[in-house]
């Protein structure tokens, strides 16, 4: 911070021969070389850009990276960044151009073989990728990955092709209108010479073409970036740097941000929910971010495939009092859910409110009805599965069970089922041992409403954890998928998203907002829809 | 004396095998960890046993043992998940958890026995009965309510201290978290020392030195203290094991990234070697100090002789 603070004072000094501008930080005077800090989690795998599938290791490439596309951090709307134009004809075949003028930080030029390249090592299972599946539309990607685990036979993508220097192709195994729209998230950003030649170098400093570039990283503890001055783009920092450090918990982080030693916090604890109005007032952010939660059920189980089922799934969600538990447990930090996207979608990105109607607004009585014309519970009592190490979920799955309980009037019809940690959590639901519903939390990869649906709900889909299949579905997201027109490819899904309505494949609770605090000294602060802060655009000072 | 320790080191060999073996087992009970990798989604399948094939996790438990601990005696630990061999995270982290022993240890030494001298000496008088009401205080209250009201009041109320400790963690930030984890063992040295004191103050050898017309503060520290102190050695010797792997609560609520953030982290992710390294390691140091003890019993008692 020393340097920082010298740093301030010769920009002062600077600025006084030319106007008489307010320094010493407060009120109008921002200082663009003024770093801040702020919380990080240690990232729970490399720092590589297919490789990072959870929100810690987001934060940095977002600083470090941009891609083809890049979400608007306030609609989410995704717009050119280094894509010059995407072109295609039959929604399958897209001819892509990249901006000339764009260079890494180290000064190579980010050229067509940039993204080839590292699409081709982030789908290659040679190389652990975990994102790899963000390929699986790509010609070829059954000879560089195949499902079964066997030798593959390619090292590279058949459906890509690099034109000429600024320009290269993309053919799908299907059609799919909405493809450049999921050119913004990380796994398709495109990767240096550098990352190749000397990899374990390019990991304990990464070197990207975004904003930011690391001047540091001691591994777990904590990483400093600063403004790359020779950024092309048009989203340069705001501010000096950026210095995150590593909490291992987030009500250290909070109480530091109280004593004036830390800038920002992107994850209030939820035990000082109910205080940080006090403590924070317009410091604190709460806005929503692209997740839901909802409760997911194993269609294997024969006791849930039955055609009776549907009515109890539905009779359930209408026994949950969502209002009540969002208010109480949640602090209004989750809006009860009434279908099965998120509002950040925005209307014209899918996002219909009350979609889900009457199956989703809380009628104790009703639903007593319902459950028992369906059959009633299979025998007799229902256990809500869920993770019992992180994200205090215990807490709400009672209240879940204590509403479906008082609806049903019998004490013991719903109880919790917490699993220790996890990876047991998923590995029993990867085994396909659920015996009831269990928890199901969706953070979206782009906005758009297909990752909400397809992932989730499609035939032997990704995220399919409940195995749920229906023919009708999956026809009308292939219908989607291959309409040209936006809107109307909208539309589709949306009727696809009623099939899911219809049959309450799974049960929606509420959408997730992402809260921040930040100090005084900080200005110009948001949530992008990814529930991270927008570093590049905060003042400082 | 040699032969002692020669013996000693020898034992301590099925110990340390049969400590990792349980450790490793018992982390293996947890499941596959592979799953928790991926977030709230499946592994795709293929990526799932590619993993697994370069963690060695595809193998049978024996055998990942028999091949981990060959590994151990050529100094190698292990990788963690995110990519980092395990030696590197012991290199960052355990030079932080010695820093912070050593700071808790030097307050056990010296307010402890000194608060236990100065109650030994003067027992059922109004400071002793203030200092017993305290040291019960201080057990009764867990670790990290202290912590967290401390790091409340020093750190945010009176700005006295940063709220959190820098990842270099030099001694000046160690001192109030070394504080917070020697507090309650700072109270039992006390009262440990305080009845020792207190008993051997009647003794013969202490009347004898009174006789000889010996000064005050000679009796009370060459020839009181010196033999009073064995109970309370033997306490603070267990106690450095205890205080490097037991600091989780301190070093999470002053975000020290020492072993105990390490170990945290390596159980929540189900990381084996993480935890058996590091615990591996803490094994070690707990065998060592208590060797160390054994041996300075001999040295403040001239009637313990070891062959």
């Amino acid at each position: 911070m020393r340097g920082a603070t010298h740093a301030k004072w010769a920009a002062c000094a600077a600025s006084v021969a030319l106007v008489a501008t307010a320094c010493g930080g407060g009120g109008s005077g921002s200082d663009s070389s003024a770093v801040l800090s702020a919380s990080w989690g240690d990232p729970q795998n490399p720092l590589e850009p297919a490789n990072t599938n959870e929100v810690q290791g987001g934060k940095v490439l977002d600083m470090i990276f941009r891609g083809l596309k890049r979400y608007d951090p306030e609609t989410g709307e995704a717009q050119n960044m280094l894509a010059d134009s995407i072109d295609t004809s039959d929604s399958q075949t897209f001819t892509i151009k990249v901006k000339d003028g764009w260079t890494f930080s180290d000064g190579e030029k980010v050229t067509a073989k940039s993204f080839v390249d590292a699409w081709n090592y982030g789908a290659s299972l040679k190389n652990n990728q975990k994102n790899a599946y963000f390929f699986g539309y790509i010609q070829g990607y059954d000879q560089v990955h195949p499902e079964d685990g066997s030798a593959q036979t390619a090292d590279t993508l058949s459906g890509l092709t690099v034109v000429d220097d600024m320009t290269f192709t993309v053919k799908l195994t299907q059609k799919f209108s909405t493809f450049p729209d999921t050119l913004g998230y990380v796994a398709f950003a495109p990767l240096p010479q550098s990352f190749f030649d000397d990899h374990s170098a390019w990991l304990s400093k990464p070197i990207g073409n975004g904003p930011y570039t690391i001047q540091s990283y001691s591994k777990g503890s904590q990483m400093q970036l600063t403004k790359w001055d020779g950024y092309p783009g048009d989203d340069k920092a705001q501010n000096g740097g950026v210095t995150l450090k590593v909490y291992t918990d987030n009500n250290t982080a909070y109480t530091d941000l109280l004593a004036g030693n830390l800038d920002l916090v992107d994850d209030i604890p939820a035990s000082q929910l109910k205080n940080v109005q006090n403590d924070l007032g317009d410091r604190y952010l709460n806005t929503p971010a692209g997740i839901i939660q909802t409760l997911a059920f194993p269609f294997y189980d024969k006791d849930w495939d039955t055609a009776g089922a549907q009515k109890v799934r539905t009779g359930m969600s209408m026994a949950i009092n969502r209002q009540q538990i969002t208010d109480t447990i949640f602090q209004k930090t989750r809006t009860p859910a009434s279908d099965w996207t998120s509002p950040v979608l925005g209307k014209d990105g899918g996002f219909q409110d009350g979609l889900c109607g009457d199956a989703c607004t809380y009628n104790p009585s009703e639903a007593k009805k319902l459950i028992e014309e369906g059959g009633g519970l299979p025998n007799g009592q229902i256990k809500i599965s869920y993770n019992a190490d992180t994200g205090s979920h215990k807490q709400w799955v009672d209240a879940v069970c204590n509403s479906i309980n008082n609806a049903l009037g019998n004490n013991k019809a719903c109880v919790g089922n917490p699993i220790g940690t996890f990876a047991d959590f998923r590995n029993q639901i990867g085994d396909q041992k659920m015996t009831g519903p269990f928890r199901a939390g969706w953070q979206m990869d782009y906005p758009l409403i297909q990752n909400f649906l397809q992932p989730l709900y499609y035939t032997n889909a990704s995220s399919n954890d409940g195995k749920w299949s229906n023919q009708q579905f999956d026809k009308l997201v292939d219908q989607a998928n291959a309409e040209t027109d936006t809107s109307k490819a909208v539309q589709t899904f949306q009727q696809a998203e009623e099939v899911v309505r219809d049959n309450m494949a799974a049960i929606p609770l509420w959408y997730q907002n992402g809260s921040a605090g930040f100090s005084e000294r900080l200005s110009n602060v948001k949530l992008n829809p990814f529930s991270v802060p927008v570093y590049n655009e905060i003042k400082v000072g | 004396m040699g032969r002692y320790v020669v013996r000693r080191l020898l034992q301590m060999i099925p110990v340390f095998i049969g400590a990792t073996l349980l450790i490793f087992l018992m982390v293996n009970v947890m499941g596959d960890p592979i799953a928790g990798l991926c977030g709230d989604r499946q592994c795709d399948p293929a990526t799932a046993a590619q993993l697994k094939k370069e963690f060695g996790l595809d193998k049978p438990v024996w055998q990942q043992y028999v091949t981990y601990m060959g590994n151990v005696f050529t100094g190698d630990f292990g990788t963690a998940f995110n990519g980092q061999p395990v030696t590197e995270l012991m290199a960052s982290a355990f030079p932080v958890t010695i820093r912070l022993t050593i700071v808790a240890i030097l307050f056990e030494i010296v307010i402890g026995i000194t608060l236990g001298v100065v109650t030994g000496l003067h027992r059922g008088r109004p400071v002793d009965t203030g200092v017993l009401l305290a040291t019960l205080v201080v057990i009764s209250v867990p670790t990290f309510v202290t912590g967290l009201l401390l790091q409340l009041l020093l750190g945010v109320q009176w700005g006295w201290i940063k709220p959190s400790v820098s990842p270099e963690a030099p001694f000046n930030e160690l001192i109030v978290p070394g504080l917070v984890l020697a507090s309650v063992s700072l109270a039992y040295v006390t009262r440990l020392t305080r009845t020792s004191i207190a008993e051997n103050k009647r003794a013969d050898y202490v009347r004898t030195a009174v006789a000889k017309g010996l000064p005050r503060h000679r009796v009370v520290t060459r020839h009181l203290l010196r033999n009073s102190l064995i109970p309370v050695v033997t306490f603070i010797g267990t106690d450095i094991g205890a205080l490097m792997g037991g600091a989780i609560v301190t070093e999470r609520i002053f975000n020290i990234h020492g072993v105990g953030y390490q170990l945290y982290q390596g159980i929540l992710r189900q990381n084996t070697q993480t935890v058996v390294g590091f615990v591996t390691v803490l094994v070690l140091v707990f065998l060592v100090a208590n060797l160390l003890v054994d041996l300075l019993y001999a040295v403040l008692d001239p009637r313990i002789r070891y062959a």
